[in-house]
This record gives C-alpha cells, structure tokens and sequence, in this order.
C-alpha cells in the first residue's frame, strides 16, 4: 500500500494522534464510562433519601459532563480516526478491514449512547414526580451502552498489542478474542469509575461553597466512591501487566520515560505506585473527615490521574513496538512479510509517489530524504520531536562530520540494539543514500515537508510504460 | 488541456469485510441519515443567525431564532455520530482514494477536530447566555457569527476531500488544502450543500415550530409556517440555479446515462415539490397539509442526488480501481517470491560462516568493527580487556553499564540469550587478537 505521505516534521505525527487520544480517552473514561454511574448513583440517592441536594448535585455533574462529552469528547473520537487516517493509514486501513463488523456495531452501540445522554440530560427537569423513575432507567441504560462502546474498543487495542490466534485464522472473531482483551477491560473498567470520581471532586471543590455542610456531605460521598473502586483497578491493573507479551516487557523501561532516562524507570514505577497509594490516602481522608479536607487535595487526584492515564497510555503504544499490528505490521506501517522483497529492490522502487520538488545538486542527498519518509518519518522527524538530528548528535557528537558508512552500518543493524525499532526496509543503496542524507543534519537541517504542503510526484517507476514511450 | 496520467498504488492486501455492493447500499443508506442532520445543524445556524440579526428590530425575530438554537443540541450531536459510518464505509470501500484525499488536505482535514470542537462550544455558549446578554444583543450574536463563521469551513473540507479522492488524475497538481478547492466542481457542490441545508431548516421549521402559536415570539401558527416556507421557495429556487451548475462544472466522463438518469428523476420530483412551495408560500395562510407531500418529494429527490452522486464516484473510479486490484496481486505475487529467494539465498550463505560470525553481524556490527572505534570500541580493544574471559563480554552484554565519556551506554542484549552471546564473545576475541598473538 503506499500513499502521499502526511508528515509534521517539527510536532511529530505520533505527538498528533497521541495528543488527540489521550484526550479522547480522558473525556470518555471520566466523563462517561466512570462519570454515568457516579451520577446515577446520586440520582438514586436523591431518590432514596428525599434530599434534593442529591438530584441537584447530579443534574450540575452531568450538564459539565454533557458539554464536555458533547463536544470534546465526541470530536476526538472522530479526531482519532481522521489523525489515524493520515499518520498510519497502512495500520488502520488494516484494522479496518479486520474490524469492520465489530466497528460498525460500536457505531450503533455509540449511537444508542449519544440518544441516551441527549434524552437523559434533556429530560431531567421534566421527568419528575411519577416519571422519575424511568428517568433513572434511562440513566442505567445509558451507563451500559457507554460501557459497551469502550468494551468493544478495547478489544481491537488489545489486538494491536498481541493478536493471538488471528495470525494463522484470520477471522474477526479470532481476533476479537485475542488474550489481552479481558486484562485491559479489567483494568480499564474501575479506573475510568476511579477518573470519574477524581473530576467529580473537581466539580465540588469549584461550586460548593467552602465550610458548607452541603461540601463536606459531597466530598464524603465521591470519596466512598473513590475507596470502592480503588482494590479493583489494583486488580485489574496487575491482571494486565502480567497479560503483556514477554517479548514487550523489555521495552517496558523505555517506554516508561525516554531512551536517556531508561536506567531511571524502576525509580518511575515507585513514584507511580506512591502517587495511587497518595490517591487512596486523600480519598479516606475524604471519606472519614469531609469537612476538613483542602482545595489542593481535592484536585490532587484529578492531576495524579491525567498524569498515570497518559503514562498507562504512552506505554501501552509504545511496548508493542517495534510493531503497529504484533507480528504482521511494523510500526513503519510495511507488513513483516513485504521485508524481502524492499529489501531486495528498495522502498522506492516500489513507491509510487515522491514528493514535489525542485532538482537538487545531490541526488543522494534527495534520495535520502525520500527514503526517510518513507521508512522513518511515522515515528520520527528530522530536527523536532524524537527528531534524528538529536539522536545522530548523541551517538557521534556535533563538533566532527559524520561519516555517512559508519551512520549506514548503524542504521542497517539498529534493530538488534534497539528492541522497538523496526529493521530498515529498504536495500543497501537506500541505506547509504539515507546516511548521506542523515550526514547532511549537522549543519544543514532543512524541515522536510509532507504531502500535505509539498504535494506529490509521480515516481519515474510508477510512470505506465506506455506513456515511457512516447517522447 | 493536458491530464497527468494517474498514479496507480497498490491497496490493502486484506479481503473487504463484505460484499461491495451491499456496502455501497449501506454506505448511501448511512449517509443520507448523516447529511439530514449536518443540513438541519448548518441551516438552522444560518437562520438562527439571520433571525437574530433581523430580531435587533423587530424583536419576534430573536425569539423565533432561539426556539430554533434550542434544536442544536440535538442536531449536532447526531449530526456528528451518525457521520462516524459513512466514514467507516469509505474508508473500507475506497481505501486508497480516501486516504489519499486526506492526506493532500491533511492540514485542513486535521483542522476539523478543533475546529467542529470549537464550534460547539460557541453554539452552547451562545445558548445558555441568551438572558444573561440581552443587554447586549450584539455581542451575542457575534459569539453566533463566529460559530457560523468556523462551521461554514468545515463541508468544504469535506467536499474537497470528497471530490479530490474521485480523480486519481488530479492528485499530482495538488498542493495543499486551498488548491483541492480550486479544482472544478468544488465550489459548486459546496453551494449546493449550504442551499440545500437551509430547504431541509426552514421545512423542518414548517413542520415542527409550525404546528402551534409561538407565544414567545407573538407569532400565530400560520405566521411562522408563512416565515419558514418563503424561506424554503427562495433556497429551492436557488437550488435550480445551483444544481446546473454542479452538473456543468463536472468532469463530463463519469457521466454515464445511468448516472443521469437517477440526477434527472431527482430534478423532476423536486419540481411538483416546488410548485407545492409555491402555492403555499403565496397564501395569505398557508397550510401544514402539504407539507407531507413536500418532505416525501423532495426526500425522494436526495435519495436520487445521494444515489447519482455514489454512481457517479463508482463509474469515475471503476477502471481505476481495477488497475489498482491488478497492481495489489502483483505486489503480493513479487513478495512471496522474494521470500522464498531470500530463504534459498540464506540456506546457501550460511554454509561455512560461523554461528558467532552471524550472530555478531546482526546484533554488534554497528557499533564495533574490528579495528576502528564505530560507536563503541573496536574488537581490539575488546578482545585486550577481555582476553582468556569470553565469559566477561557475556556478562557485560546482559546489563552493561556507562564507562566511556566518548560514547552512549551500551544497550542491554540479554534478549539475545547467553549460548548465542557466548558464540559472538568467541567470535570477538578469536577476530580482535588475532594480530597480538
């Protein structure tokens, strides 16, 4: 498969979708597969206890929660696809084709959601007295189909990271069951109840007016919530470790931090486990002494989550590297099974676009940079984030030219050292045209555009024969 | 004019999930419900703001423009998840003409997720502060005027992806999002996108606000219905200037009497449609009655223009696509034998090379070579420290440690396991001291 390459060559494409899905999973754990139930629960309340405060602290959770949801939330859920569909459309055009039947019942499933929270928001002031009731079903209904959505979703992440049987039957179902399924939705279903509770305190410290008897009743409540689920996600989050693929568990320390900060990573895993330990100490304060917790330490819990997802969600994408699909596409988006043959004849000859551009004085040079965006630039860019001018600096320091054999040779052996880099895909001449070009960073970093600025030329190879001949 | 020849890439090599004509019936299915509410969110914008800012007079205006704001919410959830499967069905049906759209109008097409975002927020905002500023009506209006002003980008980023990704021919001249939009047909479509969005508004309005006396606005059933259905003739008659153009402007090879066939019965049931407007819009008080009649006519006519537009892409992109399934089995073909050559080749080299040899090639050769300093030191100098120790090399490859100021820290290679990490230390010492011996 090959298409214009999409590149930002300063932000990084992963930073895109990273950014985008992080975002998305945040709004959607908290906000609506933890933030429904925790609402229910004080409908119910409200119901039982004939406190009106109960039904009012619901309804003002679940108006931020609805226009949150609404817009952000449900825009990066369409963000992931569109980014997707630029940076790695060689992966999810797979996933596609894999998951289709299994997407196409998320949508219904998705669709049931967004009418359930518009009837169940829309509905509230007016559904009262006898009708109550069924306002509270609506409500359940609606937790279960948010639930549903993620359920479904997380089974095609853990296919990504380990497709189990799918390899040899290639069947949605096969897929769908892959062994990481059951651990991730473990883990993932008590943490987003644990998010919810942690934006729900948000809330309260926010609108309810310090010292009042109202505050204190509030927070003692979310915090029972909070210590409820707190021994599940422990569970779920240990199921889960030991689900991980051994052969992923040595990127671990990597993908905890960053290449220079690996030999830092045990120290990383002792921060985490204090900061939850943190999470659980704040929410026992706020269950046994409501009225004295602070203002810091009800947003505590909100920014120690933020932080924890959007590690838990790095180092999911990252551990299952040097692969985008586990043992058929790597990351670079060239299935495991197309290796011999670019290795053979190049990743440019079987190219069927360049980018647009003028002549240039170094063949070589320009070769290079096409071979770079073909073969490097999903993960990498040239002088930005995770950028090679960086990484060259490293290894062989800024003050000598680099030697364009000695760069070859690196780069044609990375992967034995590198556990999640793909092995380089092209032959031995792209090899030496990439490190001609990789030399060239020292002094003369230039931004390499995508398609989406440059455009796109058709390759020479690509050109149909019969229009070869015609002068 | 001269047209480049098309590039012809190769797709996917994974079957579709089913049959291509019961995903195209799906794909028109799914889309017409998904352009319904798209239609009702951006005409019911455009009017909304157009009643306000006729409201600054005359105030029953602004109070029939905020019971039209109040179905925003609604409309633009759904008009958002029902989108969600016209884009699967595309992007499964034709991977490589979408993606690759996408891809030539990546900034814009990216720049939709905030932007949509943003949008909708400034909708709510809009929304919940109509009390609170209506000491300044012009503020909030200009919050809607900003909604509107972002919201009008986002179809014509949709339909320049949507017409780019039928011309393959196209592809090579475009550079960038603006210069997708300057080829034929775009502008055209868009204009027939935003007519045909305030038609579907204003008989919504017809039929829902039309049903009863608005008290807020002071305004008798009659009177909205008359409001909304000269609203909906002026648009329509636009539609019939519009919809020559969008014909006339597009590339004439994919329009093949089948598929103007399906775009002239959509013509002919919008007009008995438009008469009906007609009558009604010229009563003093014009009636719900027909308005049945309408919405089946005129639902009948985006059925067909749906369904021509669908048949349209199918018969530009049919002998591309065959091209394209041809390049693919080739590719497919070609990697399956240089699998097996490579096997063959790796049978026949193997013979008389080391295990220690083939083993240090693939995991240290590009970091040290015999007698220069790569990225760590030569074999020389290893094979120095290490001479009569191979076990020392093995221990420190499992978990090595930072020593040299001039180069990184070694990555750990226990993954290699120790019988293969004993066979390169071997290989290592036997290479880097053969010429102190």
């Amino acid at each position: 498969m090959d298409l214009p390459i999409f590149h930002l060559d300063w932000l990084n494409d992963r930073v895109l979708i990273g950014v985008i899905a992080v975002l998305h999973v945040l709004v959607n754990h908290a906000l609506a597969v933890g933030g429904i139930p925790l609402v229910v629960w004080l409908e119910r309340r409200g119901m039982q206890t004939r406190d009106p405060y109960w039904d009012d602290l619901a309804y003002r959770l679940l108006r931020v929660f609805f226009i949150v949801t609404t817009t952000v939330g449900a825009l990066t859920g369409v963000g992931i696809w569109l980014s997707a569909a630029l940076v790695n459309p060689y992966a999810i055009g797979s996933l596609l084709r894999v998951f289709f039947w299994a997407w196409l019942t998320e949508w219904v499933v998705f669709v049931t959601e967004v009418s359930l929270i518009l009837a169940y928001f829309l509905t509230w002031k007016r559904w009262t007295g006898e009708r109550k009731r069924r306002h509270l079903r609506l409500g359940v209904g609606l937790a279960v189909a948010s639930w549903l959505t993620m359920a479904i979703i997380v089974s095609i992440l853990g296919f990504m990271m380990d497709p189990g049987s799918w390899a040899e039957r290639r069947t949605l179902l096969s897929g769908f069951a892959n062994p990481m399924y059951l651990p991730q939705l473990a883990l993932r279903t008590p943490l987003a109840m644990l998010m919810a509770g942690a934006a729900a305190l948000v809330v309260v410290a926010v609108t309810e007016p310090r010292g009042s008897e109202r505050r204190a009743a509030a927070i003692g409540s979310v915090s029972r919530w909070l210590l409820a689920w707190l021994a599940p996600c422990v569970g779920g989050a240990s199921l889960y470790i030991r689900a991980v693929p051994r052969e992923m568990r040595g990127n671990l320390p990597t993908a905890l931090l960053t290449q220079e900060l690996a030999r830092w990573a045990e120290g990383a895993s002792w921060a985490l486990a204090a900061t939850a330990c943190f999470v659980a100490a704040i929410a026992a304060w706020g269950a046994l002494a409501p009225a004295r917790v602070r203002g810091w330490a009800l947003v505590f819990p909100a920014v120690a989550l933020v932080v924890m997802v959007g590690m838990f969600e790095r180092v999911r994408e990252f551990v299952r590297k040097p692969y985008a699909i586990a043992g058929y596409m790597y990351s670079n988006g060239v299935r495991v099974e197309d290796y011999p043959l670019l290795r053979r004849d190049g990743v440019l000859a079987h190219a069927t676009y360049r980018t647009a551009r003028g002549p240039s004085a170094r063949p070589d040079v320009e070769e290079g940079r096409e071979v770079f965006l073909v073969a490097c630039s999903r993960c990498h860019t040239s002088d930005g984030v995770n950028g090679l001018r960086g990484h060259m600096v490293r290894l062989y320091g800024a003050d000598q030219p680099w030697d364009p054999d000695l760069v070859a040779t690196y780069v044609g052996s990375m992967h034995a050292a590198r556990p999640y880099m793909p092995p380089f895909p092209g032959n031995d001449a792209e090899l030496r045209s990439l490190a001609a070009w990789l030399a060239t960073l020292r002094l003369e970093p230039a931004p390499v555009d995508g398609a989406q600025i440059a455009g796109v030329r058709l390759a020479a190879s690509a050109t149909p024969p019969t229009l070869l001949a015609s002068p | 004019m001269f047209i480049a020849p098309p590039p012809v890439p190769r797709d996917i090599p994974l079957p579709l999930p089913a049959d291509p004509t019961v995903l195209e019936i799906a794909n028109v299915a799914v889309f017409v419900a998904h352009i319904l509410f798209v239609n009702l969110l951006v005409g019911g914008a455009l009017l909304t703001l157009a009643f306000q800012i006729r409201g600054l007079r005359d105030p029953r205006y602004d109070a029939l423009a905020r019971t039209i704001a109040a179905t925003t919410t609604v409309n633009k959830s759904l008009a958002v998840v029902l989108g969600v499967a016209p884009l699967l069905v595309v992007s499964v049906l034709y991977t490589m003409h979408f993606y690759t759209a996408n891809a030539l109008t990546g900034t814009a097409w990216i720049l939709l997720v905030p932007t949509i975002a943003i949008v909708f927020l400034l909708l709510y905002a809009h929304h919940y502060t109509w009390d609170r500023l209506a000491t300044r009506r012009r503020l909030h209006i200009g919050i809607l005027a900003a909604a509107v002003a972002l919201l009008l980008f986002v179809p014509l980023v949709f339909v320049a992806n949507v017409n780019l990704m039928t011309f393959p021919e196209r592809w090579t001249e475009v550079h960038g999002f603006w210069s997708a939009v300057t080829l034929p047909n775009v502008l055209p479509r868009y204009l027939h996108f935003l007519t045909a969005s305030v038609v579907a508004t204003s008989l919504a309005g017809v039929g829902y606000l039309g049903r009863r006396p608005l008290a807020e606005a002071k305004l008798g059933a009659a009177e909205v219905r008359k409001i909304f259905y000269n609203v909906a003739l002026v648009a329509s008659l636009a539609q019939f200037l519009v919809g020559p153009l969008v014909l006339f402007t597009a590339p004439s090879r994919p329009l093949h009497v089948s598929v103007l066939g399906v775009i002239v019965l959509g013509v002919v049931l919008a007009m008995p449609a438009v008469v009906l407007l007609w009558r009604e819009a010229a009563r003093p008080a014009p009636r719900l009655s027909p308005l049945p009649w309408i919405a089946i006519l005129l639902g009948a006519t985006v059925v067909c223009m749906a369904s021509g537009r669908h048949m349209y892409r199918g018969v530009a992109l049919a002998a591309h696509r065959e091209r394209v399934r041809v390049a693919t089995e080739q590719w497919a073909d070609d990697s399956r034998q240089a699998a097996y050559d490579l096997e063959l080749a790796r049978a026949r080299s193997a013979a008389g090379t080391s295990p220690g040899e083939v083993a240090f090639r693939t995991n240290c050769a590009g970091c040290h070579a015999v007698d220069r300093k790569l990225v760590g030191p030569s074999l020389r100098e290893i094979a120095g420290i290490y001479a009569g120790k191979p076990d020392g090399i093995v221990v420190w490859a499992r978990a090595p440690g930072k020593k040299r100021p001039d180069a990184p820290q070694m990555p750990p290679f226990a993954s290699v396991g120790d019988a293969t990490l004993a066979a390169i230390a071997d290989y290592m010492l036997a290479t880097g001291g053969v010429e102190k011996r």
